[in-house]
């Protein structure tokens, strides 16, 4: 069973959608017994940064889901704000993130060059950097939906696994152990989405 | 970034309808096999609006967006009914990735804002619908054109943005059904003056329309209905959406 965590800030319905199209068990819950039982889990979302991170320390899952990722190498996806809660800081907010990620949340500033629209929304096409579980060495033309005023930056350039660009280079997605993470959503990106979610599903698990 | 394409579905009472200048609904066909053949296309976004909700007074079918969110893969902005932040974050969960407000942001403001704050402005497209007046101004209508607000376009949308919509749909209420192209002065207008991306709607006849809109106008994304669901001189209902390739050549001329 792979736990959607519901942080109650999430389209978490599009998730639950997409892993039922590819034949997966994916179940939103909140308990922490049930995720604790998953064998992997996704952490998406959308809204602000402090709103989900306030919300997974009010109902005590910062722990359990610490305990799942850290010490029991659980995989896990995040997935655009589920992403950038992997982060130890946000410019959205003041609450601090997981942490597992040596990374920080930044709103997009564009110094050199025209000001272009926020937030980021539509198709964009991205570049794989290095090997990683979510790609193949040969996939060409990757394109997915990107909704989204900030952005992640990894302090370990190794944790990027994919860039694309709006104005400047920005990490797409990212792959360090058992955790992998998208910028993008997935379970909006048609095929090259269920690519992602078959791909995370093959990720080696803890058992 | 290619601009997207969208094709905007109407609803009414559970049947998929096409309007001309918002009235005169045409029964096109079932929303859910509309919205199948999309994604089969692998359209870039669905913008679906219930044109009765508001002003028969009615909450969003939930039933009906569920099923729409469980066909889409791909994002699926939703309106019609859409009155504070618990409805709105109830059709985030069903699934929809954004939802659409439009009389709420001329009559409750403070709710809207709200949304912005509790979903994020990504979450939050406010729709403007647009009618020109006699002295070539443009004045935003609300409960589906029949409501004169006296509010200016631009001053609208200046004041949405400000309230935290991260997009704008914009509609000219004068082209809507009638495929004569978009209002590019309209969308001009607004997208030269707030920095969201706006969503053209209302005119499209063809691909070069789209192009236009873009092009000319500024817009970050093209909505059409008509286009997408009429084929042919006689308005045949035949569901079409341009393929990637077709979009790529379409915008990425010249670049």
């Amino acid at each position: 069973m792979i736990a959607i965590v519901d942080h109650g800030m999430g389209n978490l319905g599009s998730v639950e959608n997409m892993l039922r199209r590819i034949g997966a068990d994916g179940r939103r819950t909140a308990d922490p017994d049930e995720i604790k039982r998953a064998d992997r889990l996704v952490l998406a979302g959308i809204g602000a940064f402090d709103g989900a991170a306030a919300r997974l320390r009010e109902i005590g899952l910062m722990d359990v889901l610490n305990e799942l990722v850290l010490e029991r190498r659980v995989p896990v996806l995040g997935v655009c704000l589920g992403m950038q809660l992997m982060a130890r800081t946000s410019e959205e907010g003041s609450h601090a993130g997981l942490g597992w990620l040596d990374a920080e949340v930044r709103r997009f500033v564009f110094r050199d060059g025209p000001t272009l629209r926020l937030p980021h929304m539509g198709w964009e096409s991205i570049q794989p950097v290095r090997p990683s579980p979510l790609f193949d060495a040969d996939d060409q033309d990757l394109r997915f939906y990107f909704s989204h005023g900030y952005h992640l930056v990894c302090h370990d350039p190794t944790d990027v696994a994919a860039v694309s660009t709006y104005g400047y280079e920005f990490a797409a997605a990212v792959h360090r152990g058992n955790i992998v993470g998208t910028q993008f959503h997935p379970e909006k990106s048609h095929h090259f989405g269920m690519d992602v979610y078959r791909r995370f599903l093959r990720l080696p698990g803890s058992a | 970034m290619i601009p997207r394409v969208v094709p905007a579905l109407l609803v009414q009472d559970g049947a998929l309808v096409k309007t001309t200048r918002f009235a005169d609904p045409r029964y096109v066909g079932d929303p859910i096999n509309a919205v199948r053949i999309f994604n089969d296309k692998e359209a870039d976004e669905l913008v679906l609006l219930d044109i009765a909700a508001t002003r028969s007074g009615r909450d969003p079918d939930e039933a009906m967006i569920n099923e729409v969110a469980s066909e889409a893969f791909m994002p699926v902005a939703y309106g019609g009914g859409v009155r504070d932040v618990q409805t709105a974050t109830r059709l985030i969960q069903l699934g929809v990735e954004k939802v659409i407000v439009n009389s709420a942001a001329v009559d409750a403001p403070d709710r809207v804002e709200e949304i912005a704050r509790h979903l994020g402005s990504s979450t939050l497209v406010v729709s403007i619908d647009a009618k020109r007046r006699d002295d070539g101004a443009f004045e935003v209508v609300t409960r589906g054109g029949t409501h004169e607000t006296g509010l200016d376009v631009r001053g609208h949308a200046r004041r949405v943005v400000g309230l935290g919509a991260g997009e704008i749909l914009l509609t000219a209420v004068d082209r809507d059904g009638t495929r004569q192209g978009y209002d590019i002065d309209l969308v001009r207008s607004v997208s030269t003056l707030v920095d969201v991306p706006v969503i053209a709607c209302g005119g499209a006849g063809s691909l070069a329309d789209l192009e236009a809109v873009v092009r000319i106008g500024g817009a970050a994304a093209a909505a059409a209905g008509s286009l997408f669901v009429f084929h042919g001189r006689h308005l045949a209902v035949l569901i079409t959406y341009p393929s990637y390739e077709e979009r790529e050549r379409l915008f990425r001329r010249d670049d």
